[in-house]
Formats: structure tokens, sequence, C-alpha cells
């Protein structure tokens, strides 16, 4: 770096080179690890692209097979079907959750931590965990004599418990920003008014806390439509490929198919709906911040 | 006790699994023993080599994360230039775009420069996954800092690096340390991406190759080197977060999220 002259006034933030030099190694990340893969995947989807061996155009082959493939379709409405449950049941968890543990007082650090802990520890060792303890001849329920993963529904049903229990402390812990940024003098006034704790929660904290609830639906309908880990490792698509998500289509087409070009293009449907979803949702996250 | 007794009952709930996974992973059949864990170190390719591999990934994807996103947030914080919000929305763009969508181009890029089924080309791949939180992290840590701070050393003809490495590192390393923490969980924990970019068996990291022993297409299951191997996996991220509480939800309290 040059001296700078001592009569330049904000002399550093001036300097367009020293700040394209800093941003150098963010821009070749991006570039090389996203801009370049993103404009791969659109040219791989245009082509029968064979896991070994040359790569030839076929296009629109990829895109056109898509209707015919059973499995995706399945896929689709199984991975729509668990978003809403999902969405539904870990928002009110994690509600219920946050407004548990709001209050200062002693010992609710203990709460939090022990609510979060889960969240903590990877999707993969959490599945292995469940996948132990919901074995009836290994884990501490076989007694209930429930057979976990036998049926669809009974695998949809464990794997939104471990979803639950992994995921109601991360969102929890979004929601408690939001709970902590109502001033305490709004409660105060409320409470002076006469106020009861329903109606408190019903008009104050519930409006309030809109734009934090529209961050976390965000978060949990994205990562829902993608999901993957949960059921690769705890149900492996089973019973009857019932728990197959849309990712895991993908990754069957492109590992166990050997059909890059066909996982391309599913993965170009994945992307247009999960950007036109967020900037629906952003849209509406706006609206809620605004407000 | 009205207001205990609930929160009791449900951390209770919350902990079991955690619990009996380590508990499961001390039980034989005559009662305690550590043969699950004498086994899974023989386990495939050896769970030290498991291990490294792990802690390689994981320490090449903190020490590039920290690095890019101080740099870039830098950049962002402090400084003019063409280009600047072009490329800030670009990186922030990874968070709109599927794991999967980009995952499968990268399998094919990384084989075209030589980096298929390496520990560094996956590293990179989670910087660039880091990338967005990171940099929108590092970008208000800077910003947070007064520009007095660094003005007067700046009229004192320090350069910017000598500014940024003296004066104002010191300033964000909290921010460092979240951006480090998320890093470090995100890579130590992640199994979709080395699922795809790792096919060799010895460049596994932990839970792919612990995953692994319940893909086995013979032999039987054994659940208690299994939840062993959990706890292998786990007991670092506990610790880390128990420590490291306040910087983890700093990164929420960041707005970061929000991307």
């Amino acid at each position: 770096m040059t001296v700078e002259p001592t009569t330049a006034p904000r002399p550093a933030r001036r300097r367009a080179p020293a700040g394209w030099a800093y941003a150098a190694p963010t821009a070749l990340i991006v570039l090389v690890l996203f801009i370049a893969p993103l404009v791969l995947v659109v040219f791989m989807s245009l082509n029968k692209w064979p896991l070994l061996g040359a790569a030839k155009l076929n296009f629109p082959a990829n895109y056109t097979k898509i209707p015919g493939d059973p499995l995706f379709l399945d896929s689709v409405l199984f991975t729509l079907k668990y978003t809403v449950i999902i969405t539904i049941l870990l928002s009110a968890v994690a509600l219920g959750l946050a407004l548990l543990v709001q209050d200062r007082r002693r010992g609710v650090g203990f709460f939090r931590a022990a609510f979060f802990l889960p969240g903590a520890v990877g999707f993969a060792a959490a599945g292995l965990v469940f996948y132990g303890m919901l074995n009836n001849d290994f884990g501490p329920f076989g007694f209930l004599g429930v057979n976990w993963i036998g049926s669809p529904n009974m695998a949809l049903t464990s794997t939104i418990i471990l979803v639950l229990w992994r995921f109601a402390g991360f969102n929890m812990l979004i929601l408690l920003t939001g709970l902590q940024a109502i001033p305490v003098e709004v409660y105060e006034a409320a409470r002076a008014d006469g106020a009861n704790r329903w109606q408190i929660f019903r008009r104050i904290t519930l409006p309030l806390l809109r734009p934090t609830i529209a961050l976390m639906l965000i978060l949990s309908i994205t990562g829902s439509l993608l999901a993957f880990d949960q059921f690769f490792i705890f149900t492996n698509g089973g019973p009857d490929n019932s728990t197959v998500s849309m990712v895991m289509v993908v990754y069957r087409n492109a590992f166990f198919r050997f059909d890059l070009g066909g996982a391309a293009a599913l993965s170009m449907v994945l992307l247009v709906v999960l950007v036109a979803l967020n900037a629906v949702q952003m849209r509406i996250l706006r609206g809620a911040t605004t407000k | 006790m009205k207001y205990y007794s609930p929160r009791l009952a449900l951390s209770v709930i919350f902990l079991f699994p955690l619990i009996w996974s380590g508990w499961a992973s001390v039980q034989g059949p005559d009662g305690l023993t550590t043969a699950n864990y004498r086994s899974i170190v023989g386990f495939g390719e050896g769970l030290g080599t498991y291990v490294t591999n792990s802690l390689t990934l994981s320490g090449m994807t903190v020490i590039g994360t920290v690095l890019v996103a101080t740099l870039g947030g830098y950049a962002f914080a402090r400084f003019s230039f063409p280009g600047k919000n072009l490329l800030f929305l670009a990186a922030l763009a990874i968070l709109m775009v599927p794991y999967a969508t980009i995952l499968i181009p990268l399998y094919v890029l990384l084989d075209y420069v030589g980096l298929q089924n390496s520990l560094l080309g996956l590293s990179l791949v989670f910087v660039m996954f880091q990338l967005p939180f990171a940099l929108y992290m590092m970008r208000n840590s800077f910003e947070a800092i007064p520009r007095e701070i660094e003005e007067s050393a700046l009229v004192d003809g320090a350069g910017s690096l000598r500014v940024l490495l003296s004066v104002l590192l010191p300033a964000v390393r909290p921010g460092l340390v979240t951006v480090g923490l998320f890093a470090f969980l995100a890579s130590w924990n992640d199994f979709f991406a080395p699922l795809i970019l790792l096919s060799d068996g010895a460049s596994f990291p932990l839970p792919v190759a612990v995953v692994s022993m319940t893909q086995r297409t013979f032999g039987a299951i054994d659940y208690g080197v299994l939840q062993a191997g959990v706890m292998v996996m786990a007991i670092p991220c506990l610790i880390l977060f128990l420590v490291l509480q306040r910087y983890y939800v700093r990164g929420f309290m960041s707005g970061a999220l929000r991307g």
C-alpha cells in the first residue's frame, strides 16, 4: 500500500483499485464456484450428459421427459405435503418455546440451551440418533410396539418428529430475537390499560412479531422443499419410495441412473421454483416489515 | 414451580435423544463397556482417517471463509469501486439457489480443474456456501466501527492494509468468531456436499463415513457402534456451542439470516 497524501480528506474509501483488491477473493469465489456452475448447469440440462463419456446436445429431451417420470411427480407431491406439515408444526412449536423462555429469569439460559442443543448437532448425526432410537430391537421405545418406519405414514411422522426436535430450537432463537426487539414499554402500557395475557399476545406480540415470523416461514419453506438428509439417512426413501423428496430424485438421477443431464434439468426446475418463491416471499416480508 | 415444571419437562424431552445416544454408545450385552468405541476405531478406513479428513476440511473452510469475508467485508464497508453493489448482490444470491442445483455442475466443474474427490475443492465449495452469511456479517461489523478511529491512523500515513490489520481487526473480532463458528459447524456437519463431491472412501469426512455404516448391503448394523460414531461427531459441536453460545446468538441477532 502506498502512503496516503495527508491532504486527502477521506482517503481510503475513495480508491477503487484498493477496494477491488480486497474484494478480489470474493469475486473469484462468486465467479468460479457460483456463476460458472450456474451457467454449466443450464448447459448440462440441454445435453445428454452421462456420468462417464461424452456429452451430446439433446434439447429439449431432458425437460420433456420430466412429466413422464412418476418418481419425480410423486416426490413433488410428497415434498409439498411434507413442507406444509413441517412448516405449520415447526412454527407452532418454535413460537411456544420462544414464549416460554422470553423472560429473563433464573435458569432461563439453561432452558434455551436445552431447546437449542439438538440444533448444534449435525443433521446427519441427529438422523442417526433417531435411526437407533426408533429401532425397536435396539431403542428404548420397543415396548410401545410401534413400527416407526414400517408404513408410509409412520415414516413421515417419525421424520417430522426428528425434524421438529432438530430445528425447533433454531426457529425459537429466530423468534426470540424478534420478541426481544419489542420494547418493554409497549407491554407495560397494555397492562396499565387492563389488557389480559391473551389480548397482549393477540394484539401486541403477534403483530409486532410478523416480520420475524415471515422470516422463519421463508427459511422453513425453502429448507423443507430442498429436504434431503432426513429422508436419505433416516428412511432412505422408504418404505416403497413413499418418502422420496425432490432433491433425492435429482441425486438418484445423477448417481444411480448416471444421467447428469436429467438431474441438471430437474435442478433447473427446482431453481426456478425456489427463485420465484423467494421473490414472492420477499415481497410479503417487505410488506410485513413496513407495516 | 408453576414456572419451572413445564420448562423442565420440555428440557428433558429435548435432551433425551442426545443423552440416550451417549448412553447407548457405552452399552454392551453385559452392561457398561468401551467396546463400541474400540470397535469404531478400526471401522472402514479407520476412525483416525475420517477424523483427520473432517478436521482438515473444517480447518480449511474456517480459514478460507474468515480470510475471504474479512477482506470482502472491508471492501464493501469502506471502499467504493465499480461493480460493488453487483458483486454484493451476486454473493447474496448464493442463498437463493438450491444446494443440489449448484452441486451437480460443481461435480463436473471440479473434475475439469482436477479437484474432484479433493478436500481442498470441497472446502472451497463450503467457503462459497458460507459467503452470503459471512460477508454480510463482516460488512456490518466493519460498518459498526466509527470512521474516526481509522482516519487518524490514515492521516498518520498508514496504508489501508496496515489500518485493517492493526486498527480494525481487533475491533471486528466478535464478528470473526461468529463467522468462524458458523463455518466450522457447517463444514463439520454437512452431509450432502461431500456425498456428491467425494467418491473415495479414504477421503470421506465423518458424517458420510458414519452414515455409510447404515447403508451396508451385507452384515448386521451394529447400533451401539453407530451411536459411538454419533458421539464422535456431536461432542465437538456441543462443546463449541456451549463455550461460544454468545457468538452463535450474535449470528442470529445480526439479521444476516435475512441475507
